[in-house]
Formats: structure tokens, C-alpha cells, sequence
């Protein structure tokens, strides 16, 4: 055998030769893709706001990732379009009235602390848009829970037609709950604007309607799987019937559950992050599970801080994502069934 | 004899685009003898074959040039009549080298054969592994394991099931599909021989529902014939051809982990090897030759030739009339477990299904990134494994955790590499893992 010259080589590598063409930077194409709608709803009912945050964030989370990618020496940048989902989710968690800095503050977070510091993609434990929420609701308390003024109150019988409030749907019923005020009832004009979007939360949580077709195209795309969404909304919604059984004075009713609070949001768009969510199919329901149950839990036990919890609940299920893959691994192929 | 769609399918698995239509039409043609064979010693499972021959010997085709060397090997004839030209190192189709007897053929058409068992029917079952045997029959279908060890199970493991495997199930192949269509006849021989041989009940055929008319085929070919016999359609996924896969597939068995195919009672052979089977048996006629599809983009006429073992890439892609363009890969094999070499100066052999050369646009090349755990190839793994966990375990040369978690039950199949949205190279960690838990077994054993 004569050696070749290297041009004439071919090249030389392990199989597979061929590829299905999926890529991250698709993934998360289509994750910004299907926020596109949620983002026009946002737009539409906090106008300025919504934008003003959203751009800020997304700048600011682009920023911080490129600055550590180059502080640290690593290659790929910002071209996976990571940091800008995590900068549109988490402007989508924050109050219209957010200053500004504090956005920024929470965006160097996210990216800075709860991603970078781990090794970046792939290796963050926590959802860093969520954990950047999460510190911004601990140091800016007061500014992270003041809310516009709102008419969705109008809509509940016996409020006057003047009335406005700067309270969120569950916070108000929070309130409601502490005090033995009656709750507000559910009817179905209230329904439509919450399902719409007409009422006070983060810019990004409100529109279910929204966040429904993004979903719808992210499970069309097969980005996601309806595993994680469909048990998280299951359980809320079960807990959320079981309360209402058991004493239906003072239960919140189920659908106001699902329909406020970032439920929606979360549960297609947050507790679906790859990263830090289970890879089984099995993990990805005790995941939905366990997601469900801290949810209502947070938001019924009567002396709690948070009236939300959707945050909280898919952070602490995010720390049992390594024990939940471990515990639901597939049965090897030959072995017993 | 019935057709049936297959009861079962395995879980897990791929679709990848199958790209069969460059060739899959194309009739087999007879390759015109090259101007020398580099013939492997190595053409299968096990030790090389032991040459026989000397340098300047004159050979007849078909005559014994290499002889078995031990229990797993076998043996190596002429493919055509010449003069041995050179004894050296080669290529091979996996990319490793091994020494291969080089003749130059010289035109001559006598036959050196072995004798024919034309009443194999009436034959004892000794004689006809001993024939299969002495004619080098192997596993065409990938690994070459000898095909008369194959068929001689011990006592306590009774076959009850012969599956034909005629799935084909990688991309762009099409060579076990040209066989089906223009070899039925003598494919039915060689399954019943190899029924006859296991003393099996049932037969089944399998083949995936993307190729009609060599489900057509077999039933047609199959007419008449007695006892439990049926051409069972699978669905179209890959890997059904994989053995454990195809098995259960077929008879909703799982091989059990560690095992065989006959711990359930099951023997699969390729339709390909049913016909040297037959070949070896009615005509006396050593595996010499076997077809191979040469296709891909980058070759300008796809083919399925018929060419003698130990042809050289370059003169297959000469008889489909050059090159297209650069191949930037050349893969013996299909695309999602064939292995690249790195010129067109290797040899085929008795497994070469394929010769598959690809242009840069049609190959995967990318820069891996870290497992952003979307979980997909958990989802793909035919083998019920967790790929993600495993490939980075051996990043980290943590071969103890890796063996743990059943590394040593992958198949290679790739499924896991082919979804993975980070490019992870899945099979080459599987391939290092693999290797590093074997030298560890063999030390420990010293
Ligand atoms: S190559 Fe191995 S780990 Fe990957 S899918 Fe196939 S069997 Fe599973
Ligand atoms: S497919 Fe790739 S990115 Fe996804 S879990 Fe598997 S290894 Fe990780």
C-alpha cells in the first residue's frame, strides 16, 4: 500500500453518516416562533410596557451571554438563540411597571449566575429564566408584586362598573380567602377576558388564548411532547376539583385556577425546558405531577407569601430532575418486564 | 403459506429518509472480472483464514486458497482463475488492515466446485453443515459469522422459528431487494435447506412494507410449500433489520440481555445467505461473489453488480461509470451503521452489501454541542437505553457508571446519534465505552 496524498482521502468517521437536520438553534426558533402570539397579546394589552421589557431583557440577556462566552473563552457565542428565549421568558414574568434596571439586574441573573456559572447550555440545573425571576422576586419584592390598575373585577357580580383594581385575579382571591370576604364568582364574561387575557399578571402569562397557539405549534413542531404540559394542568385541575368538592365556599374555582397566575405559561413553556426537565416519558409525568401538587399547594395554604407558586413549583421540580431520571429509566430491551 | 402484517413492533426507532430509488430499479448486472482481486483473509467473523497458495501459483475459481483457522473462522476460495499475484496487507471494507491473497485473473471459466448434494432432502443434517462449511458460508448481512455455527446450536437450545431477514432496512441499499426480485426460487431453496437443517416449525419471511414487490416475490416463490410458512410485513422503522429487533418484530420474543437469538428459540439468516446456502449445497459453489449496490449521490450510474470478493472500490465505481463530483465520504455499508475508509483502494468481501458514496451536501458535518436533554434519543434507542446519560459517562471515563446503565447492550444502531439536535457523536462514544469495558474484561481475566 503506497500512501495517499491527504486531498485524495475521503473522510474518515464514526457512523451514522446521515442526520434527522434537527439543530438547538431550530429548537429554539420554534420556541421563539410560538411566543410570537403571546408576545402580541402582551403588546396589545400592556402596550409600551410590554415591549420596553421585552426588549430590554432580550438585550441584556444577549449581552451578558456573549460577555461570558468571551470572558470564559468558549466558543458559539449567542447563535443558539438561547439566551434570547430566556430574555423573552423572562420579560414575560415580570410586571408591566418593572423599572428598568431591575429587568436588567434580573436578565444578568438569569444568564450570568443561573446558566454561565454552570457551563452554559445543557448543563444549568435551574430554568434560568425562572431563576432569575426568582431572585428578582426576593430582592425586589414590592416592585415584583405591584401590578396596573385593572378591569377585570368589573366583570364579578357585584362589583360596580367603576370598579378598578391593581390586584392579580389570585392574589385578589388570596386576600379574599385570608379576610373570609366571599370570593369572587366565576362567570362567563370573566372567563372570556381571562382567557383572552383582559386582566392583571405578568405581561406574558395573561393571554391563554395566546399561549394555547404557541403551544399548538410547539407540539405540531415536536418540540415538545404533551406529557409534561397535559399532567400539570391535569393535576392543578384535579387538586383544583377535589377543593372545590370539599368545600365549595371557600374553594377557588378550578377553571380560575388554570386560567390565571402563569399556569399556562408555565406549564407548555417553562416546565417544558429540555434542559432542566426530565428526558423519560414516565419522568416527564411525575414531573407534570409534582409540578401541579406545589402549585396548588403554594397557592391554597392560607398564611403563605406567594398567592402564584407556578414559578416556584417548576424551580424546586427542576432540582428533582436528576433523581427522577434515575428513578425512571426504560426498561433495557431483554430484561424483565 | 399466508402473509401477515407483523403482531409487533419494536419501540423506539427512526425514520430516516431511505433514498432506495437511486437503485432499488436497477437490475443486477454481472460485473466484467476486474483486472485483480485483492482477496481478503478476513472476510468474516473470527480468525483469518490461513493461506494455501504460494506467489506465482496458477488457481482455478472456486478452489480453496485459504483454509479455516479454528473453531469461528472460515474458509477463503479463488473468486475467479488466475495466478496469485502477491500475498500482502490490505484495507478492509471496516477501515482495519489484514492480509489478503492478490490474483490476477486470467480469463479461464473452469470451476473448481464441491461436490453437489442435489438430494439435500434426503441428506443427513452432518453432511450439509459440513458442505456450508466447507464453502465459506457466512452472515452476508453485516458481521459474517459463519453460517454452518450458526445452524448447529447446542441440544438444549431447539429452534422453533427461522427468520428470513429480507428487512433491508438501511438507507440507500437495495442489494437484498434485487435479490428477493430476481432470486426468489433459489432463496426458497436455501430457507428450506436451512429449516430443514434446524428442524424448525415455522418459517417467516420479513420484510418491510416499503418494498411490495419483493413481498410479491416471496409469496409467490414461496407457493406450495408445506408446513408453517409466512411472509411477515414489517413496518417500515429502522432498525428492524437488527436481529434482537427483527425477532421481536416478528414473534414477540425479546432476546434476554446477554443472549443469543436461539435462547428464544430463533435463528435469523439474510436472504442473501439463503441463497449461498443454496448455491453451496445444490451446486457445490463456494461464497465468492455476492452483490453489492454501489449508489449514492456521487457515483454517476447506482448499481447493483454481482462481483467476485476482493474487487476493488475503484473498479466498482468504474463499471457505474466513474465518480459524480468529489465523494467527501465513501462508506462500506449503509449510512447509518457502514463504516468510511478513507480511499477507493479496499476490497469487498463476503459481507459488502453496499459501496455508498456520498457528496459534502449529503453527509452530516457539524460542530457537537453539549446534550441540552431533550430527551429524543431516549425516545429513538431501539435497545431501551438512556444514550444521553451514556455518552456523557464516557466523556467523563466514567466506564463503570456507563457499564451500569447496560452500555454494553447497545446495538450501534444510531438512532440516538441521527435525532440528537446537538450532533452528539452517540455512536463513537458507545464505540470507546464499549472497547475500554472489553479491555477491562480481558485484564481482569489474566
Ligand atoms: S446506538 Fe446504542 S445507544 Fe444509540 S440508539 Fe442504538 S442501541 Fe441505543
Ligand atoms: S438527543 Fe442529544 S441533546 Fe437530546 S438528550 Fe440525547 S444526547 Fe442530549
Amino acid at each position: 500500500m503506497k500512501p495517499e496524498s491527504p486531498s485524495d482521502l475521503y473522510i474518515v468517521s464514526s457512523s451514522p453518516h446521515t442526520h434527522s437536520g434537527e439543530s438547538v438553534e431550530r429548537i429554539m426558533l420554534d420556541v421563539l416562533i410560538a411566543l410570537a402570539p403571546a408576545f402580541l397579546a402582551a403588546c396589545w394589552f400592556f402596550r409600551l410596557e410590554a415591549l420596553r421589557l421585552t426588549f430590554v431583557c432580550v438585550a441584556a440577556c444577549l449581552l451578558t451571554e456573549w460577555l461570558c462566552r468571551k470572558a470564559m473563552g468558549r466558543a458559539r457565542a449567542i447563535s443558539d438563540l438561547s439566551a434570547t428565549v430566556t430574555g423573552v421568558l423572562l420579560a414575560f414574568n415580570l410586571p408591566p411597571a418593572l423599572p428598568t434596571w431591575m429587568a436588567v439586574a434580573g436578565s444578568v441573573f438569569s444568564i450570568a449566575i443561573a446558566k454561565q456559572v454552570f457551563g452554559g447550555l445543557g448543563y444549568n440545573p435551574f430554568n434560568p429564566a425562572l431563576a432569575g425571576r426568582a431572585f428578582m422576586l426576593i430582592s425586589f419584592t414590592g416592585a415584583m408584586t405591584t401590578w396596573s390598575q385593572s378591569t377585570w373585577l368589573q366583570k364579578i357580580a357585584g362589583a360596580g362598573a367603576d370598579a378598578v383594581t391593581t390586584a392579580t385575579p389570585l392574589g385578589f382571591a388570596k386576600e379574599a380567602l385570608k379576610s373570609g370576604q366571599a370570593l369572587p364568582v366565576f362567570n362567563t364574561g370573566l372567563l372570556s377576558d381571562f382567557f383572552i387575557g383582559n386582566m392583571n399578571g405578568c405581561i406574558g402569562e395573561t393571554s391563554a388564548l395566546a399561549l394555547l397557539l404557541g403551544a399548538a405549534y410547539l407540539l405540531y413542531r415536536k418540540v415538545i411532547t404533551w406529557h409534561i404540559p397535559a399532567a400539570y394542568l391535569l393535576t392543578v385541575l384535579a387538586y383544583a376539583v377535589i377543593l372545590s368538592l370539599a368545600s365549595p365556599a371557600t374553594a377557588i374555582p378550578p377553571l380560575f385556577h388554570l386560567l390565571s397566575g402563569g399556569l399556562i405559561l408555565g406549564a407548555f413553556f417553562m416546565a417544558t425546558d429540555m434542559v432542566t426537565t426530565p428526558v423519560t416519558r414516565r419522568g416527564m409525568l411525575i414531573f407534570g405531577i409534582g409540578c401541579g401538587i406545589i402549585t396548588m399547594v403554594i397557592r391554597t395554604v392560607k398564611t403563605g407569601a406567594y398567592p402564584e407558586g407556578v414559578s416556584f413549583a417548576i424551580l424546586i421540580m427542576n432540582a428533582f430532575t436528576p433523581l427522577i431520571n434515575r428513578a425512571t429509566r426504560n426498561r433495557v430491551f431483554g430484561t424483565k418486564k | 403459506m399466508q402473509t401477515t402484517p407483523s403482531p409487533f413492533t419494536f419501540s423506539g426507532g427512526i425514520h430516516p429518509s431511505y433514498n432506495k430509488e437511486l437503485c432499488s430499479g436497477a437490475p443486477i448486472r454481472e460485473l466484467p472480472m476486474p483486472a485483480r482481486l485483492v482477496v481478503p483473509l478476513s472476510q468474516h467473523l473470527g480468525a483469518p483464514a490461513k493461506p494455501l497458495v504460494n506467489v506465482g501459483d496458477t488457481v482455478k475459481a472456486g478452489q480453496l486458497i485459504a483454509e479455516q483457522n479454528g473453531f469461528i473462522s472460515a474458509p477463503v476460495h479463488a473468486p475467479a482463475g488466475g495466478k496469485v499475484a502477491a500475498i500482502e496487507e490490505t484495507l478492509t471494507a471496516a477501515g482495519r488492515t489484514c492480509a489478503a491473497i492478490v490474483i490476477e485473473p486470467d480469463g479461464s471459466q473452469e470451476w473448481e466446485l464441491l461436490p453437489r448434494i442435489a438430494d439435500w432432502r434426503t441428506a443427513d443434517k452432518k453432511d450439509l453443515l459440513a458442505q456450508i462449511g466447507a464453502a465459506g458460508v457466512v452472515g452476508m448481512g453485516g458481521a459474517g459469522f459463519p453460517t454452518r455455527i450458526k445452524l448447529s446450536p447446542p441440544a438444549d437450545k431447539p429452534i422453533d422459528t427461522v427468520i428470513l431477514n429480507g428487512a433491508e432496512c438501511e438507507p440507500y441499499l437495495t442489494s437484498d431487494h434485487r435479490m428477493m426480485l430476481e432470486f426468489a426460487r433459489e432463496i426458497r431453496v436455501g430457507a428450506e435447506i436451512i429449516r430443514q437443517i434446524l428442524g424448525a416449525k415455522s418459517l417467516r419471511i420479513a420484510i418491510e412494507d416499503n418494498k411490495p414487490d419483493a413481498i410479491a416475490a416471496m409469496e409467490q416463490a414461496f407457493q406450495g410449500i408445506d408446513g408453517d410458512v409466512a411472509v411477515t410485513v414489517l413496518r417500515t422503522s429502522y432498525p428492524q433489520g437488527s436481529e434482537k429487533q427483527q425477532i421481536y418484530s416478528v414473534t414477540g420474543r425479546e432476546v434476554p440481555r446477554g443472549g443469543l437469538p436461539m435462547d428464544v428459540g430463533c435463528v435469523v439468516e439474510n436472504v442473501s445467505t439463503a441463497y449461498a446456502v443454496y448455491d453451496a449445497v445444490a451446486n457445490g459453489r463456494p461464497l465468492v461473489r455476492r452483490v453489492i449496490s454501489v449508489t449514492g449521490d456521487a457515483v454517476q450510474q447506482p448499481s447493483n453488480l454481482l462481483a467476485p470478493a476482493g474487487t476493488l472500490y475503484s473498479d466498482l465505481v468504474a463499471a457505474c461509470g466513474g465518480l459524480r463530483g468529489k465523494p467527501a465520504k465513501v462508506i462500506s455499508g449503509g449510512p447509518m451503521m457502514g463504516f468510511t475508509v478513507s480511499t477507493l483502494n479496499v476490497p469487498t468481501g463476503k459481507t459488502a452489501s453496499g459501496l455508498l458514496l456520498l457528496s459534502a451536501g449529503k453527509i452530516s458535518s457539524y460542530t457537537s454541542q453539549a446534550c441540552i436533554s431533550c430527551g429524543r434519543c431516549v425516545d429513538a434507542c431501539p435497545m431501551g437505553l438512556n444514550p444521553s446519560e451514556l455518552s456523557q459517562c464516557i466523556e467523563a471515563d466514567d466506564i463503570e457508571s456507563a457499564e451500569q446503565i447496560a452500555l454494553m447492550d447497545c446495538v450501534e444502531c444510531g438512532c440516538c446519534a441521527y435525532v440528537c439536535p446537538a450532533h452528539r457523536p452517540m455512536v463513537h462514544h458507545m464505540r470507546r465505552g464499549k472497547a475500554l469495558v472489553m479491555a477491562k474484561r480481558s485484564a481482569a481475566k489474566k
